[in-house]
């Protein structure tokens, strides 16, 4: 089963390059997600139909281990060559020095054998978002990618190899989650750094290149982390587990491991190549964020986080997500692109997953396992919805957004349940932070709980003030056509309701999801939430999602006479216009408050990064000098 | 049974005890200012007045706002008033807050907008150290749940005295009080009219003042926990000091100039950090 899961995506990334046709490939993409969705719901089938128990595969596996020898030396050659192409020094050291040191364990070392490959609950719900959130994000990309080369007719057309790209993507994530061998994740985990560098740098723009290589190195050097981890195991313990590294808990390779984890994740000070990453098509932004390469960050610090409780590694670790939870929101206020919220909103996030993950007991990993379902959720749709308004737009501007209900409603509602469901009370979101607030507590972490109450707050304020800006009803100045395509829509809709049934189905959701995944990381059978508080909670969670509609029919039974708007008595009949000091017509225009001087990058990015990096730096460190904590 | 009692005393008074202490206030800031003031029923008067306007509004999107806005308080007050989870209750409050934010901000009106805006920051200086009051009650007494909180022996204050200044500087911003009442305030002589409830009137506006008669009664109850205690005198203690706080609110709307954002903003997040912070970092080094 695992080879086809792995291996249909990649076999398809291959008939991409063959198959030229732009309508052959729609249909190519469609059948081929389809296909990835049902392989992975029969896969979960045999699974639990097997009795739902951890399953190992692969303990002797000498062919596959030359190919993946041959495949990182390749991934070398590829960076080598580009990076000489492109004159660049940094990412081509990285890369030789992390493939040396790996291959060095390969032929050297003499490792106890094991499982290569291990399938858990943990490993059941990476591969639900990968298969269904990165599936349907490559349906709405064969719509996105039509519209996208209309508007940008500067940009060359290489849609085949951005599909192939996509494919592999979901491949390597597959690969990814499922390897329980140190040698083998790293080899997926090179597969996802170099597709995204290769994704970012699509549109071949100056600022793509630069931006591209940004994000290759910074995750060249995650990369690294992990190969010395690698050669740690390997001569320290005689062994390349995974569940080793846990069980052993030496300090110093899960601080590499968790370096790795804190670059995939774009945690300060290595958050710049997310930030970077936007300058490529909308679809991959969607996949970066939500179903893969982050995700992939935070899917290693939750497999390690048992190990991290209470140590210094979990300390640096929950130390760094914290502060970026914080800076990362407060970053977010200053910026009006509508990918740039995005993606701090995306860094402040996983702050919170890693700063819960750092902590490293049950009630953090279950807040951050449901924080990363919720998220992948809302921002692979936000990511969706902003793509297809910037198409029918021709702007990702939030001030161009005003009164977006009455000109595209369509889209406002779905990026409305998207950032409702990123901080709303009626929205998972909001109880796992809940729950990781008590766990910050009970950890008796002070700096973590002010994080998270200053951090909630300045979240509140930036998604407040675009949704009000969404739900602005203005007559606008120009009608504009939806160009949104139908498959398009279906991915977003797809969204919209795992969104909602989610929120409606919590309950459900953590017993037979969550519950399962806490228990076989920490082995023992205690619930973070029992079931009754759970249920209360979403009764009266759903209470309130049900209030607004409720009133609204209600509401709809009172006649109101509609008056205009107050603007001192110096309107011009409609409520777009007022006299100015000249006598003259002018148009209204109202802008939000983005603080740019209190909160803007430039004030605040490099003091977050220094002080990001100089807790790396020491706590490094303090763990190579074997401080014990 | 008891806390059914407590739910619906609250749903059916709270309107009534609002709007008295509205008046209460009314009078006593007109006393303070050499003035007579209105009668302590006038609330109520104006409250009916505003039911039997004709019905105009700028859409008809505000009204439905604002009744989620009061409905989901109700049910943010019950929850306490029923002894649930602190912190839930604060969370639900907030995004009560959001709908009065959207109510406002339903139009392109320009004052009505910069007041929703407004309020954002307004909520952005205070939620913090809503959440450390519910994590400073938690770390007192092991448990957010307010009807554990009110059983304890010895009253929360003694534990967490920062954390109730802290509370009572930002509680302004709630009540809507001088220096702090940015986005909207009781006078329509402010540079930007009335704020978030400019484009607000009759129906619409009599049940935003209902919502915020309601909150201002699940406030008084969040300071009530600070105080109250598992004897039975604690209560009328608590009743009084609240009454106390409530005046000393009233007192400083009334001898204090309106301050600019910025001076909102950093000045609550800095009493916050210093106020609740280092009371949280007590609690937790001692418990």
């Amino acid at each position: 089963m695992i080879p086809f899961l792995i291996g249909i995506p990649a076999v398809l990334a291959v008939v991409f390059q063959i198959v030229r046709n732009e309508k052959i490939r729609g249909y190519i993409v469609y059948a081929g997600a389809g296909a990835i969705m049902a392989m992975t719901v029969v896969f979960i089938a045999d699974w639990i139909g097997g009795g739902a128990k951890t399953w190992m595969f692969y303990p002797r596996t000498e062919t596959i281990d030359h190919l993946m020898t041959a495949g990182d030396i390749f991934l070398m050659c590829l960076i080598v060559w580009l990076s000489v192409r492109y004159k660049r020094v940094l990412p081509m050291i990285l890369s030789i020095l992390q493939t040396v040191l790996v291959l060095y364990v390969e032929f050297t070392a003499e490792v106890t054998e094991g499982p290569h490959m291990m399938v858990d609950w943990l490993t059941i719900l990476m591969c639900i978002i990968i298969a269904f959130i990165g599936g349907f994000i490559c349906i709405y990309t064969v719509g996105y990618m039509k519209g996208y080369h209309q508007h940008h007719k500067d940009v060359k057309d290489r849609q085949p190899f951005f599909f192939s790209m996509l494919f592999l993507f979901l491949a390597a994530m597959f690969g990814l989650v499922l390897s329980q061998n140190l040698i083998w994740i790293y080899f997926f985990w090179e597969i996802t750094s170099v597709i995204s560098f290769l994704m970012i740098g699509y549109t071949r723009a100056e600022e793509a290149v630069g931006n591209s290589f940004c994000a290759l190195w910074m995750n060249l050097l995650g990369g690294l982390g992990f190969a010395i981890a690698i050669v740690l195991m390997a001569l320290g313990q005689e062994s390349l587990q995974l569940t080793e590294v846990v069980s052993t808990g030496a300090l110093l390779p899960l601080m590499c491991l968790s370096l790795a984890g804190l670059t995939k994740s774009a945690q300060l000070p290595f958050s710049t190549w997310l930030l970077g990453a936007m300058v490529a098509p909308t679809p991959s932004s969607a996949l970066l964020h939500s179903a893969t390469m982050v995700k992939a960050g935070v899917y290693l610090l939750i497999r390690i986080s048992p190990a991290l409780s209470g140590n210094l590694v979990g300390l640096i670790v929950s130390s760094i997500g914290g502060l970026t939870f914080i800076m990362a929101s407060m970053m977010a206020i200053a910026q009006n692109d509508a990918k740039k919220v995005l993606a701090f909103s995306t860094i402040s996030n996983l702050g919170l997953i890693v700063a819960c993950s750092g902590i490293g007991v049950e009630e953090t990993v279950w807040a951050a396992i449901f924080l990363m379902m919720f998220h992948a959720v809302s921002k692979s749709m936000l990511f969706q919805s902003v793509g297809a308004t910037e198409n029918t737009l021709g702007s990702r501007d939030i001030e161009d957004m005003h009164g977006l209900i009455i000109r595209v409603p369509r889209l406002a509602y779905i990026m409305g349940i998207g950032i409702a469901g990123m901080y709303l009370a009626p929205f998972g979101m909001l109880i796992s932070k809940w729950v990781a607030l008590k766990a910050f507590v009970d950890s008796g972490n002070v700096v973590l709980v002010l994080c998270i109450a200053y951090g909630s707050a300045t979240t509140m304020f930036y998604w407040t003030k675009w949704l009000s800006k969404l739900l602005c009803r203005h007559i606008p100045r120009d009608t504009v056509k939806d160009v949104t395509r139908k498959d398009e829509y279906l991915s977003m809709l797809f969204h919209a309701c795992v969104m909602l049934l989610m929120c409606l189905l919590l309950p459900l959701v953590a017993r037979w999801l969550v519950n399962p995944i806490v228990r076989q990381l920490f082995g023992n059978s205690k619930d973070v939430l029992s079931m009754s508080v759970l249920a209360t909670m979403a009764i009266m969670l759903v209470s309130i999602f049900v209030v607004p509609v409720a009133m609204f029919f209600i509401s709809r039974r009172s006649h109101t006479e509609l008056v205009p708007i107050y603007m001192n008595g110096i309107n011009e009949g409609d409520n777009r216009f007022f006299t100015n000091s000249y006598g003259e017509k002018e148009h209204l225009y109202l802008s939000n408050w983005y603080l740019r001087f209190e909160f803007g990058r430039r004030h605040l990015r490099i003091p977050s990064i220094i002080i990001a990096a100089a807790v790396l730096v020491i706590g490094i460190c303090l763990v190579i000098g074997g401080v014990s904590w | 049974m008891v806390k059914v009692i407590f739910v619906l005393a609250y749903l059916i008074f709270a309107p009534f005890v609002g709007a008295l202490l509205d008046g209460v206030d009314r009078i006593i800031s007109a006393r303070m200012q050499r003035r007579k003031g209105p009668k302590l029923l006038q609330p109520f008067y104006d409250l009916g007045k505003l039911f039997s306007k004709e019905r105009i509004g700028v859409n008809n999107v505000q009204l439905f706002l604002n009744m989620s806005y009061l409905v989901i308080l109700m049910i943010a007050g019950s929850m306490l008033f029923a002894g649930a989870d602190l912190l839930m209750v604060l969370f639900i409050l907030s995004t009560a807050d959001m709908f009065l934010i959207m109510a406002a901000s339903s139009d392109s009106s320009p004052y009505s907008n910069m007041g929703s805006s407004r309020e954002m920051l307004q909520m952005m200086a205070y939620e913090p150290l809503t959440l450390l009051v519910a994590v400073g009650f938690y770390l007192t007494t092991g448990s957010f749940l307010v009807s554990d909180i009110i059983r304890e022996d010895i009253s929360a204050v003694l534990w967490m005295p920062g954390l109730l200044a802290g509370f009572m500087f930002t509680t302004a911003i709630k009540f809507r009080k001088s220096p702090f009442d940015l986005s909207t305030s009781h006078h329509a002589h402010q540079e930007m009219v009335k704020g978030l409830t400019t484009e607000m009137s009759g129906t619409t506006l009599a049940i935003m003042n209902i919502a915020e008669y309601y909150e201002m009664v699940l406030l008084l109850g969040i300071f009530f926990l600070f105080f109250v205690n598992s004897t039975w005198w604690s209560w009328i203690v608590a009743l009084l000091l609240c009454a106390v706080i409530f005046f000393l609110e009233t007192l400083w709307d009334n001898v204090s100039a309106r301050v600019k954002w910025k001076t909102l903003l950093y000045s609550c997040w800095v009493v916050t950090l210093v106020a609740g912070g280092v009371n949280i970092l007590i609690l937790m080094l001692d418990k």
